[in-house]
Formats: C-alpha cells, sequence, structure tokens
C-alpha cells in the first residue's frame, strides 16, 4: 500500500480545475457553519494535506448512518468528499468481501498504525460475551478494542454509536453502550442523529483535514459548530412559539399555518442539532418544515424520553395511576389514623373519673 | 447527563413526587375531617351548610373586613395567591401537563397575561418577604417553615418564568429545573404549612359553619 | 380526491426580524467596502429563514444587469443584485441541489477571477498546441 498522495495532486491528476476546487470549498465552509470567507483558506489547507487511511466498522445499526452518508449531496461532491479519505475498510461500500475484506482492515491497521481515523456506526452489545453481533466470528467488543489502539481519532457515527441508540433503549436485551463507554483513552467525536444529517458527517470529515485536528465538542463529544444551538433556537416556527400559537392536531388550522408544534410533541427545545439550518435532502427541508414535531433523535435516550407525540410538559411516564394508588393509600391511612384516634378518644373517656357531688363536698 | 436528569424528573421522579403527593394531601386532609366536632346540642339558628359555603367562597377575595390583618399583606399575598394561580391554570404548558395527567383541560391565557401574572406574583413575593424582615411582629411570628414556605413556592415560580424567557441557561436546564423545583414543592407541601391550599378550605367550611349554626350573618 | 381538495395556503409573508437584520448587515459591509474596498460574504444557509422570508429577501434584492453561470461540478449561479456591488451567488450540484448559497459584497465575486494555477495550466497547454503546430 502506497503512502497516500495529497488531495490537490490527485484532483489535478483527475483534471479538476482549481475554480472546481474553490467552488467544492465554499460548499465546505457552509457545510462546516464556518464563516464564508474561509474557503481560500480551505483551499489552502486541503490542498496541502495527505489523505488519511480511514477505517469504519459498522456494529449494531441499521446501515442508515451509511445510506444517509451515500446521500450526502450529488455524486461528486461526495466522491470528492470521498477522495479526501482513502476509505481502507468498510464492509457495505467495499467491492472486497470475506477474508480479503478481513485483510484490507488489518493492513490498513499495520501500515498508518496511530494515524487512521476510525469511524464507527452502530452500539456494541456487551450481554452475554458479546454474541449477540458478531463479524468474521469476532464480537464487536473485540473489533472495537483493537482497531481503537492504532486509531488517531474515533468518530462515532450515529445515535447508536455515539449514545446507544435503539439497541440501547429500553428494555436493551443486548446491553448495547456506546463507543465512548468502552474507549477512554481516544478522543471521541460523536456525530449524533438518527441518523445524523450527512453534511455534518462529511463537514466533521473536512474539518479534520483541514485543520488537522477536531472540531471544538460540547460536554457531549458533539462538534459544536454543529450541535451547539437547539432545533428551538433556529427553528422558522419560533415566532409562532412565542406568540402563543400552537397546532393542537395535525389537520387543524393552526397545523395548516405554519403554527409551533410544541403541543404535538416537538422536542426541539430540548435537541441539539443543525436541521432547521443545515436541512436536509440536499437542503429542501427538515422535519418541522413538513409538519412533523423533532422527535430529538440526536441526544440520549431519545427513545425513552416519551410518547414523540405527548408535549414536552407531559410526565414521561404513567403519573396517573400512580396518583390513583396514592388516593386510595392516602384514604386509607387516613381512616386507620382515624380509628386509631377513635381508639384513644374512647379510652380516654373511659377512664377520666366521674365528679360526683360528694367530691365537691369534700374539697 | 441532561437528557437523563430531565427523563428522570419527567418519569421517575416525578412518579415520586406525585405519590408523596396525593398520599400526604389526601391523609391530612381526611384526617382532619374525621377529627370531626362535638356534636352541638344547642337548636340550630341556621344552616351549617350554607354559611360554611359562603365563607369558602367569601374569604377568597380582599375585603374591608380583613384589614385587621394588614392592609399591605392582604393586598400583596391576594396578588401572589391570584398570580401564582393564573400561571399554574392558563399557561398553555401546564395545560398540556393536565391534559396528559387528568384528561382535562381548558382553554389557555395568552402569554401577555401570563408573564404579568407572574412578574406581579414575583414581585409580591419579594415584597411579602422583605416585609417579614422588617415588621418587628411578623419576624416575632416566623419559624423555619415560613421561609422554608416561601422558598419552595418562589423556585417554581423563578424558574418557570426564566424557562418562559430563556434567561440565565439553555431551556434543556431551565425546564430539568423547574419540574425539579415544583417536585420539591409537592414532596414537602403536605407536610408543612403548605397543606393550607387545601386545609384552608376546610378550615373557613368550619368558621362559617359555626356562624351558620348560630345564625351569624357575615 | 382531486387535488383541489388538499387545501393549500399561503403563509403570511410577514418578517419576523431577520430580514430586516440581513439587510442592515448588507448595508453595513457596503459602507465598509466603499471605504476600504474590504470584502464580505454572508452564508443564507446558515441563516433561519422560512420559505417565504427568502423569497421576500429575493424580492428585496432584486437582479442588476450582470449575471454569470459557471458550469463546473454542477452549475453556479451569479447575478448581481439591484445593489451594485452585491452579488448572490449560488452554488449547485450535478443533480441541480443548492450546496452553497451566498451574497458577496465585492466588485466581482471571487470565483469569477481566473486562477493564477488554471492560467498557468492553460499557458502550458497552449504552448504544447503551439509546439506541435510548428
Ligand atoms: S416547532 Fe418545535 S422547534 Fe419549532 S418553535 Fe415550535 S417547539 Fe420550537
Amino acid at each position: 500500500m502506497k503512502e497516500h498522495e495529497t488531495l490537490e495532486q490527485r484532483l489535478h491528476e483527475q483534471g479538476v480545475s482549481r475554480r472546481s476546487f474553490l467552488k467544492f470549498c465554499a460548499a465546505m465552509a457552509t457545510m462546516m457553519a464556518l464563516p464564508p470567507g474561509s474557503a481560500t483558506a480551505i483551499a489552502a489547507a486541503l490542498a496541502k494535506v495527505k489523505r488519511p487511511s480511514v477505517i469504519w466498522l459498522s456494529f449494531q445499526e441499521c446501515t442508515g448512518c451509511t445510506e444517509s452518508l451515500t446521500r450526502s449531496h450529488s455524486p461528486t461532491l461526495e466522491s470528492m468528499i470521498f477522495d479526501m479519505v482513502s476509505l481502507d475498510y468498510h464492509h457495505t461500500l467495499q467491492a472486497a468481501s470475506g477474508f480479503a475484506a478481513e485483510q484490507a482492515r488489518e493492513d490498513a491497521m499495520k501500515e498508518f498504525n496511530g494515524k487512521y481515523l476510525l469511524l464507527v456506526d452502530g452500539s456494541i452489545p456487551l450481554k452475554d460475551g458479546g454474541v449477540y453481533s458478531t463479524i468474521a466470528g469476532r464480537t464487536n467488543l473485540d473489533l472495537l478494542e483493537e482497531a481503537a489502539k492504532g486509531a488517531a481519532a474515533i468518530v462515532a457515527v450515529g445515535s447508536c454509536a455515539a449514545f446507544g441508540g435503539i439497541p440501547n433503549a429500553n428494555p436493551n436485551p443486548t446491553g448495547a453502550v456506546a463507543v465512548s463507554d468502552i474507549i477512554k483513552d481516544k478522543p471521541i467525536i460523536n456525530i449524533s442523529g438518527c441518523p445524523p444529517i450527512p453534511a455534518v458527517i462529511t463537514g466533521v470529515l473536512a474539518h479534520y483535514l483541514t485543520f488537522g485536528a477536531l472540531p471544538a465538542l460540547d460536554n457531549l463529544g458533539r462538534p459544536k459548530a454543529f450541535y451547539g444551538e437547539t432545533i428551538h433556537d433556529r427553528c422558522y416556527r419560533r415566532p409562532m412559539y412565542e406568540q402563543g400559537k400552537f397546532a393542537k392536531t395535525f389537520d387543524d388550522e393552526g397545523a395548516r399555518n405554519g403554527w409551533c408544534l410544541y403541543e404535538l410533541g416537538c422536542k426541539g427545545p430540548t435537541t441539539h442539532n443543525a436541521c432547521a439550518t443545515t436541512k436536509w435532502n440536499g437542503g429542501t427541508g427538515f422535519p418541522i418544515e413538513a409538519g412533523h414535531g423533532c422527535i430529538g433523535c440526536s441526544e440520549p435516550k431519545f427513545w425513552d424520553a416519551g410518547s414523540f407525540y405527548a408535549p414536552l410538559p407531559a410526565p414521561a411516564a404513567d403519573v396517573t395511576t400512580v396518583a390513583k394508588a396514592a388516593v386510595i393509600a392516602g384514604a386509607v391511612a387516613a381512616v386507620v389514623a382515624g380509628a386509631i384516634d377513635r381508639g384513644k378518644k374512647t379510652k380516654a373517656q373511659q377512664s377520666r373519673e366521674k365528679l360526683t357531688v360528694d367530691d365537691l363536698k369534700g374539697e | 447527563m441532561e437528557q437523563e436528569l430531565l427523563l428522570w424528573v419527567r418519569g421517575t421522579g416525578l412518579q415520586i413526587a406525585a405519590a408523596v403527593f396525593v398520599i400526604g394531601m389526601v391523609y391530612r386532609m381526611l384526617h382532619i375531617l374525621m377529627l370531626g366536632r362535638k356534636k352541638s346540642l344547642a337548636a340550630p339558628r341556621g344552616s351549617e351548610w350554607s354559611g360554611g359555603l359562603r365563607t369558602m367562597w367569601k374569604r377568597s377575595f380582599v375585603t374591608t373586613k380583613l384589614s385587621a390583618r394588614g392592609n399591605f399583606t392582604v393586598v400583596a399575598g391576594f396578588i401572589f395567591h391570584i398570580g401564582f394561580f393564573i400561571t399554574l391554570f392558563f399557561l398553555t404548558q401546564h395545560i398540556d401537563l393536565f391534559r396528559a395527567v387528568l384528561g382535562l383541560h381548558w382553554p389557555a391565557m395568552p402569554r401577555g397575561v401570563i408573564d404579568m401574572a407572574a412578574v406581579l406574583s414575583i414581585a409580591a413575593m419579594v415584597a411579602l418577604l422583605v416585609h417579614r424582615f422588617i415588621d418587628p411582629v411578623k419576624r416575632l411570628l416566623s419559624d423555619y417553615q415560613d421561609y422554608l414556605s416561601w422558598i419552595l413556592s418562589f423556585l417554581p415560580l423563578l424558574t418557570g418564568f426564566m424557562l418562559l424567557r430563556e434567561i440565565g441557561f439553555e431551556y434543556i436546564t431551565l425546564l430539568t429545573m423547574h419540574i425539579a423545583s415544583v417536585e420539591l414543592l409537592l414532596v414537602i407541601a403536605p407536610f408543612t404549612k403548605l397543606a393550607h391550599m387545601f386545609s384552608t378550605f376546610i378550615a373557613r367550611w368550619y368558621n362559617g359553619a359555626v356562624n351558620g349554626f348560630k345564625g351569624i350573618e357575615i | 380526491m382531486s387535488l383541489d381538495d388538499i387545501s393549500i395556503k399561503v403563509a403570511d409573508l410577514h418578517s419576523i426580524g431577520s430580514l430586516d437584520a440581513l439587510l442592515n448587515e448588507i448595508a453595513s459591509h457596503l459602507t465598509r467596502f466603499i471605504a476600504t474596498g474590504e470584502t464580505a460574504m454572508i452564508d443564507l444557509k446558515s441563516l433561519p429563514f422560512s420559505p417565504a422570508e427568502y423569497e421576500s429577501l429575493r424580492t428585496a434584492l432584486g437582479r442588476g444587469e450582470v449575471s454569470a453561470r459557471l458550469e463546473t461540478i454542477g452549475d453556479s449561479e451569479l447575478y448581481e443584485t439591484h445593489y451594485s456591488g452585491v452579488w448572490w451567488v449560488t452554488h449547485y450540484n450535478v443533480e441541480g441541489d443548492v450546496i452553497a448559497d451566498l451574497i458577496e459584497i465585492a466588485e466581482v465575486p471571487a470565483i469569477l477571477h481566473s486562477q493564477p494555477e488554471d492560467v498557468r495550466d492553460g499557458l502550458e497547454r497552449l504552448q504544447h498546441t503551439l509546439s506541435q503546430t510548428k
């Protein structure tokens, strides 16, 4: 395996003009939410970088994250981003299979030891020795620990890899955990979402390439540039929220007028992601624009946070039954206490000595 | 972490708080009622019921008769209670909660009204606290329960107002703080003076009933 | 059920304030550009516009005298707005999705300039051709 050439050489060989490259960098700047003027700086940096080796491990996942990524913008732009890295192992996308595929992974790990980028999607099952998900006869835990050793950094793609996601939801039958629950000694960047916005995945890759380091992260390990604000912060329906204009059902007058979806279960106020600005499907829109509230998929435990259609103030567990039982318990307690009181009263009355006329005379 | 905390206060925490509150309140109120009063052997000169109910209703308003307690205390107390009542029962988000728990709902009040009620209520509380410190009689009469009750009722109002305006912290942090403060109130209320939120009506009824029985017009 | 049965309402076009803010920003960039020659860019994708507001921005800026088109990894559309020096630059990918949407305050958008690298390449090619025809 030869040492990877620089991106500029590679693009030049392919006959990509400098202007195309600049346009690509402008798109990159938009994608990374950097100031638009930085396109030139990005171009200068990208021209010089060596394409890093990337190993992508897929564990307990639905392939939605890979689907999301491979749908990122046009084939051309996406291929340019992929051109920036050398994807040496991805068992869904690579042509090789079987032993050859596993060989490619091992080769890359040896050759670029300490330098490759490890991308992971899916959670890792730990229960019963990790038997619930294996690749080539090895458990996910085993593969992850081995691959993490030589990685420069790990990118956890999707809510499953970042926080455990759906496999980790109650009752978590496979004992699924996130990458960060296992690997403690490597920089980990979480790109959460179910799936994450494709532009965010590529944007983070581009950032790593451009600046040679991971972007600034929030306290959950997510890049601040994309997860720094909530959906609610940037939602175009926000003025409706402030004015108290809430749609009550999905087909009422309010819903048709584009009113706020808070009462229909929108989790936008507690969800950090870039959907409201970066948008989906090549910038066409995002769920709230399509009339559905945010389900909070980029936050930990989103699957256990009560119904997607229950408004945020509604309890996340059954309080009504608890309250009903409590009424009975309280009443029983009171009746018991009342009976004890009455017992005491009667006893006190009985033990009271009657005052007689003779007593008074005796005084 | 934040999400987990929020989930806890919206789930298990709320269940615990609701259970303690309901058990505590039902127990204390029924207990009071069961204590009862000795049957009066005198001939009634009026109805206990009409007297009791009338007093329960009438005492909800500021009247000149009450000013023996001091006009400031009565008026500020009234403002606080009404403001608290309006924000509690007429903010959209709260109605969402009642609908989810009780299955009942009613129209909300506009945000401007709620905002005003909350601000007035908070101001009244602060004024009452200051007055409690300044007024020698009140200061002498106050014990730790009074200050505890003040804090427990003030926190939900304050965090709720901050949440509506997103002041100081992120929405998710404010929401967690707000719910947690309410749960604290729920858990402690039945066992302190705050139980007056229900017992006050019993007390008024007894007062009114005694007067009604004796035929006193109030 | 026909298409007409699906009720469609035109959202009201009232501004939520961000349009005014953006126009003010453009004005202040223009002032600086006149004074110091410093160019600027605004990334429209980072702003939370409703579709209606986006349209009102188009109306507000209008179209000026110059427009240009790039054909590279998809099209790019550039035109000077009604306000000279304020350019609207939209990059599309091959599928026609918007990949970058910018307001640029400059004499000419930077990407329209011929790039030195490309010029050098071009010269090489030209010399190559000339050497063959000699
Ligand atoms: S739709 Fe959701 S994100 Fe948008 S303003 Fe309403 S609550 Fe906030």
